[in-house]
């Protein structure tokens, strides 16, 4: 059954289709990957998804219920979780606080689940740096730590590994791989090594619309996908 | 010690030295310091907003009219007593900030500080409209015989000084023990990042507009109390001048720290106090301390304090 799932999804400025009729399924469990060249209105659609951006057009499930008139806040409080593409956490306050801050939403034990969550990014001996003070990388790993302290159904993910050194990015896969028995995973991904490696499916976007969804090894055989993104060669 | 003892310890040392200052100061500056820790007091509630929440409104002397008036328009007008007027004066800031925060709290940033000084002004306009009632500009005195609070007259110094601690002790643990909470620390948050606070779940938008409330709130007991205890009501304090003032002794004293609104409100008044004995242009002198202040110590004498001395200062 599906976590989440559109129906005509759509989103213009201004005359501009960004995300155009989407129809998409998210299976609860699955690791889903969402690629696209730039500009393929990935960020955009998830936006919608979380309501993050106001759709023009369209309808969004959540958990078997339509979400598609709440507010971004309340799609949080039913169990989304969203890490922003730009790195967006609260840089004066501790890398700590931030996580807390997402644990006391819920109801969560800030003695218990932050240095769990700080923990299981590798930021454990950072809590009482700074967000600010922390490299980029870190900030990355912050972000996704507050995303997973939520205890999310679904987490989506926008860009997460842009920045990461090599060895932070296997230490993501596995992490990603782990997270999946917990919460339903939607990645925004350009490193195509990541996305082969974790995802289950693939969604391709290309001018806002779908243009193709399959297993890795199904894109990787697609002559559409090949010509719009991964290249003719 | 722990950070939260630490703070604990530094404020209400503060607090005991004010208490005891009381029976050292000589006359004039007793009556000094009864002053200062009540506008101390309307500082803390705007600092809750702009300190705190990062919303900067222009307005603030709105909520300090709304107390002053509400107090004293009902006592001039129904009798009460100050017991039951100060309430109203609470009652009237409560009902002002809930008002006016959920109209206002539709825009953001610059539109924000516009709204809030429109809203201010037509409040002042208000007071002078109906000056039948309120004596406008000329203001009204609120007699001795009037401010005898449970057989304690206000209007005597040291009765006077304890009326002012006692409220400015109260807004300041207050404010202290709400930025330690969780909603006080979602009120930072956004402060620090509204579209990161909100893509966590937070509800921006009643969280923004309790701070209004709380915010108002304090500054409309800081009203009720100013009049209640220098017996004068008068449509100066609605003026835009009392809502630049608290925003100055915020940022002198040091935005988002709990102790700056006492600070600032300390140090401008006797800046103030000081340079007129000295010249007539003392306005000269205290343009150009405020100039240096801002050069050398851009966060606030409190900001300063954190940034260099003291980490854990709240």
């Amino acid at each position: 059954m599906s976590l989440l799932s559109t129906r005509g999804l759509s989103k213009s400025f201004a005359g501009l289709r960004a995300v155009h009729d989407v129809n998409f399924d998210l299976p609860k469990g699955e690791i889903r990957a969402l690629i696209g060249p730039n500009g393929a209105g990935k960020t955009t659609f998830v936006g919608l998804l979380c309501g993050r951006i106001e759709a023009s057009a369209g309808t969004v499930e959540f958990d078997g219920a339509d979400v598609s008139r709440l507010p971004a806040h309340k799609r949080i409080q039913r169990g989304m979780a969203y890490t922003f593409q730009i790195t967006s956490v609260f840089a004066k306050l501790s890398a700590h606080e931030n996580v807390a801050l997402a644990v006391r939403r819920r109801g969560g034990d800030v003695k218990t689940d932050v240095p769990y969550a700080l923990d299981r990014v590798g930021l454990a001996d950072r809590q009482h740096d700074l967000a600010g003070d922390l490299s980029y990388g870190h900030q990355r790993l912050l972000e996704i730590a507050m995303g997973l302290a939520q205890k999310p159904r679904l987490l989506i993910l926008d860009e997460p590994t842009q920045g990461l050194a090599d060895s932070e990015i296997t230490a993501f896969k596995a992490l990603v791989r782990d997270l999946s028995a917990e919460a339903t995973i939607l990645l925004i991904e350009h490193n195509m090594g990541v996305v082969m490696d974790t995802a289950d499916r693939i969604t391709v976007l290309n001018l806002g619309e779908i243009l193709a969804e399959g297993t890795p090894e199904d894109i990787r055989a697609d002559k559409a996908v090949q010509s719009a993104y991964l290249g003719t060669g | 010690m722990s950070d939260v003892q630490k703070s604990l310890g530094l404020h209400l040392g503060l607090l005991a030295l004010l208490f005891v200052l009381q029976f050292l100061l000589p006359a004039y500056h007793q009556g000094n310091l009864a002053r200062i820790m009540v506008l101390a007091t309307y500082a803390i509630g705007f600092n809750i907003l702009f300190g705190y929440t990062g919303l900067l409104s222009l307005g603030h002397a709105m909520f300090f009219a709304a107390g002053m008036y509400g107090m004293a328009l009902s006592i001039r007008h129904f009798g009460f007593s100050p017991g039951p007027a100060v309430l109203m004066g609470l009652l009237a800031g409560v009902a002002l900030s809930a008002a006016v925060g959920a109209l206002a709290l539709r825009t953001v940033g610059v539109a924000f500080m516009i709204v809030t000084l429109m809203f201010a002004q037509a409040v002042y306009l208000t007071v002078l409209y109906f000056g039948e009632y309120t004596r406008g500009d000329e203001g009204f005195v609120i007699q001795q015989a009037e401010r005898i609070f449970l057989g304690i007259d206000l209007s005597q110094p040291t009765e006077r000084y304890f009326a002012a601690f006692a409220l400015f002790s109260v807004c300041l643990l207050v404010s202290m023990w709400v930025v330690q909470r969780p909603f006080g620390k979602v009120l930072i948050a956004i402060r620090e990042n509204e579209d990161r606070a909100q893509m966590l779940g937070y509800d921006v938008f009643r969280h923004k507009w309790g701070a209004v409330i709380l915010s108002g709130t304090i500054s409309a007991a800081a009203g009720a109390f100013y009049g209640l205890l220098f017996g004068y009501a008068g449509a100066t304090f609605a003026t835009v001048q009392y809502s630049i003032l608290p925003l100055l002794w915020v940022l002198l004293g040091g935005a988002g720290t709990l102790i700056g609104p006492f600070i600032g409100a300390l140090f401008t008044f006797y800046l103030i106090d000081i340079a007129s004995g000295l010249t007539t242009a003392y306005m000269l002198i205290v343009g150009v301390v405020l100039v240096l202040l801002t050069l050398f110590a851009p966060q606030g004498i409190g900001g300063e304090l954190r940034a260099r001395l003291w980490r854990w200062l709240p």
